[in-house]
């Protein structure tokens, strides 16, 4: 089977003064089908280029990028946002929901694009919002919703339309850090359940833990690709955290 | 279409979402178009009215007053001299091919008497062609024949005023009324005509035989027995009466043995040209109203303009949204248009309920004719469309060609 995503030698420069920017300066790696991925780096690394690259919401300068086997540096905008509408799914750390708007027509709204008649749109969307565990709050707005849930009802929004991968960008930033576990636990069992390639941004070392490989970027090349055999869980954390006495029990052991 | 159908059920979703402000941008659209069918409305209705008008006194009419003479040096006014009679009416009816029509007519105010009731009323000596010439129909009996003006015969044709004033409801007809002690048969009553395009009752006018007209009510001129007041033309057709006046005026001359090189002793006016000019002032009207009412729905549209500038601005993060999830340039705009199309519609509906309420109010209150036509109404409703598609195309293309990576990022 062909990585899911390859990418060979990519290279995005900026032109904003007389002096070109290079962002990225020949990134290559593959990522298989059902990994867990998280790309590391600290600001200005270029990971958030990276993956407006990965997300076809940009293209390299020069290099190749397959996803799925499509070649995709040189397409159209209009080619870009229909591969974008069925092989990718997005989570944004501003979770990006539209207001007054309900979980189930947010849910819905990648699927108005794909023109999927109205019966199955909303079949979809409630199957969705019941993989995140959202069942029986289908009809609530966002000002409804806690970050945490918000945060899950845009990921449900990223599953609806079974994409190839789901590309999180820094997606526990704007959540305490008991929410933000649950949001891991979340993607790794999707990830182990469905099979979902997960793709995490993130500057923060213990998200990145999750994952079962960290890409570390440093000024624009990949520094080190790091496999991890066994990732924490994500679910026992959130448990742990959430029970006071389990939390003492730790914090006294480690003492 | 199915791009098309995605959008009108998105477009609806913002709109509803965000109700006050659609409501809001609606209104400058509704006053719009409302101010138009009003407008419009008066100003057909005012020309409608004037056009009745020039109907009621006939087609094709030019009329030949005698006079405007030269004598001494001191010149007169049409009528002021008697040159005109009978002759010259039957010659230009008979040897001009351009006309139609040709009726003299004398007049003269007289007080008519009915049992204990009088009337100060206008007494016109015609005869029988004058009924044609002028579209006039009877309500009831007949009106007098040739051989009634060639015997002078004591019978008069009422105008319904005249009618009203003397005998209240009763009917008139084989009554005798008394004009200047001489007693006359009512032998019909005119359809009742109204106002004039000068403004003149033309119900109110008793008719008689030209003949028993000069010679027993008026008076015959001492200078000329056979002299008429006037002489009204019927021209055989519109396109016809250039030629019917150049002919008139000819024959005229020829007729009153007029040198080449001295004035008409007679004045030719064409009727329905005077009238006309009265109807093409009121049509500029009616077209200038509706224009500065346009103005208003111009406005109304960049109102629109405003208000999707805003609404793209303050959604930019949506659109970034949309457009990474997958929505095409194409999603994003015809999102937009079919916004602001959607709001100039609904505001030209509900423009149409006003505006048409406004007219029946208008017309209801300040009793002033209205007139709304189906054209205005739907010419109105395609402009708001238009309004909203010109007017909602900027801001929709500024939309779809956000950078979908900026626009996420937006604040």
């Amino acid at each position: 089977m062909p990585p899911v995503i390859k990418i060979q030698n990519l290279v995005k420069d900026f032109h904003l003064g007389e002096v070109p920017v290079h962002v990225l300066k020949g990134v290559s790696f593959d990522i298989e089908r059902g990994e867990f991925v998280a790309i590391m780096g600290p600001s200005g690394s270029g990971k958030s280029t990276l993956m407006n690259i990965l997300g076809c919401l940009d293209t390299p300068s020069s290099g190749r990028y397959w996803l799925d086997d499509i070649s995709v540096e040189e397409l159209e905008s209009d080619d870009l946002a229909e591969i974008r509408s069925k092989k990718i799914g997005f989570v944004f750390q501003q979770f990006n929901l539209l207001a007054r708007t309900t979980a189930t027509e947010n849910v819905e709204l990648p699927l108005l694009y794909t023109e999927t008649p109205g019966a199955e749109r909303h079949r979809r969307a409630l199957e969705a919002l019941r993989a995140v565990g959202l069942a029986g709050r289908e009809g609530h707005q966002p000002s409804q919703l806690s970050g945490g849930q918000q945060q899950r009802v845009a990921i449900a929004r990223s599953l609806v339309n079974n994409p190839s991968i789901i590309l999180a960008d820094e997606p526990t930033g704007a959540l305490d850090s008991r929410m933000g576990l649950e949001i891991m636990a979340i993607f790794q069992r999707l990830n182990r359940e469905q099979g979902i390639t997960m793709i995490v941004v993130t500057h923060d070392p213990d998200i990145a833990n999750y994952a079962n490989r960290t890409l570390h970027l440093k000024d624009g090349w990949l520094q080190e690709d790091e496999r991890i055999a066994h990732p924490r869980d994500a679910r026992l954390d959130a448990l742990e955290l959430s029970e006071p006495a389990a939390a003492a029990n730790a914090v006294g052991g480690a003492a | 279409m199915k791009t098309l159908q995605t959008s009108v059920r998105i477009a609806l979703r913002a709109l509803r979402v965000n109700r006050t402000r659609s409501a809001l941008t609606m209104l400058g659209i509704i006053i719009g178009v409302a101010a138009v069918i009003a407008m419009v409305g008066v100003g057909s209705g005012a020309t409608e009215r004037i056009q009745d008008e020039i109907q009621s006194i006939g087609s094709n009419l030019i009329i030949v007053l005698p006079g405007s003479i030269n004598s001494n040096g001191v010149r007169l006014g049409s009528g002021g001299v008697a040159t005109l009679t009978d002759e010259d009416a039957k010659a230009l009816a008979t040897e001009c091919p351009s006309i139609a029509l040709a009726a003299p007519a004398v007049r003269g105010g007289v007080q008519i008497v009915y049992g204990n009731n009088n009337w100060a009323t206008t007494v016109q000596g015609v005869t029988p062609d004058y009924l044609t010439l002028r579209d006039y129909t009877m309500s009831s009996g007949q009106f007098f024949t040739t051989q009634d003006v060639d015997a002078a015969a004591k019978s008069a044709v009422l105008g319904q005023t005249v009618v009203d004033n003397l005998f209240g409801d009763a009917n008139p007809v084989g009554q005798v009324v008394i004009v200047k002690n001489v007693p006359f048969t009512v032998s019909g009553v005119l359809t009742p005509k109204g106002q004039s395009p000068t403004g003149q009752d033309q119900d109110d006018v008793v008719l008689l035989p030209i003949s028993t007209a000069r010679q027993k009510v008026l008076g015959a001129n001492k200078a000329n027995a056979k002299a008429v007041g006037s002489v009204m033309i019927q021209a055989i057709s519109p396109e016809a009466m250039d030629d019917a006046m150049q002919e008139t005026e000819t024959l005229l001359r020829e007729r009153h043995r007029i040198l080449p090189g001295l004035d008409d002793d007679f004045t030719i006016r064409n009727l329905t040209e005077v009238f006309a000019a009265q109807e093409t002032s009121a049509r500029v009207m009616a077209i200038l109203l509706g224009a500065i009412a346009s103005v208003s729905l111009v406005v109304g549209g960049i109102g629109i303009m405003n208000i999707m500038l805003v609404s793209v601005t303050e959604r930019t993060r949506e659109i970034g949204l949309r457009l990474a999830i997958g929505a095409k340039q194409k999603h994003i705009l015809s999102q937009f248009l079919v916004e602001a199309v959607t709001l100039s519609l609904v505001g030209g509906m509900i423009g149409i309920v006003v505006g048409v309420t406004a007219s029946v109010l208008i017309s209801h209150f300040a009793d002033w004719s209205t007139d709304i036509s189906g054209l205005s109404v739907v010419a109105s409703f395609l402009f708001s469309g238009m309004v909203g598609v010109f007017f909602g195309y900027y801001p929709a293309r500024k939309a779809a060609f956000l950078n979908p990576i900026e626009a996420l990022r937006y604040e």
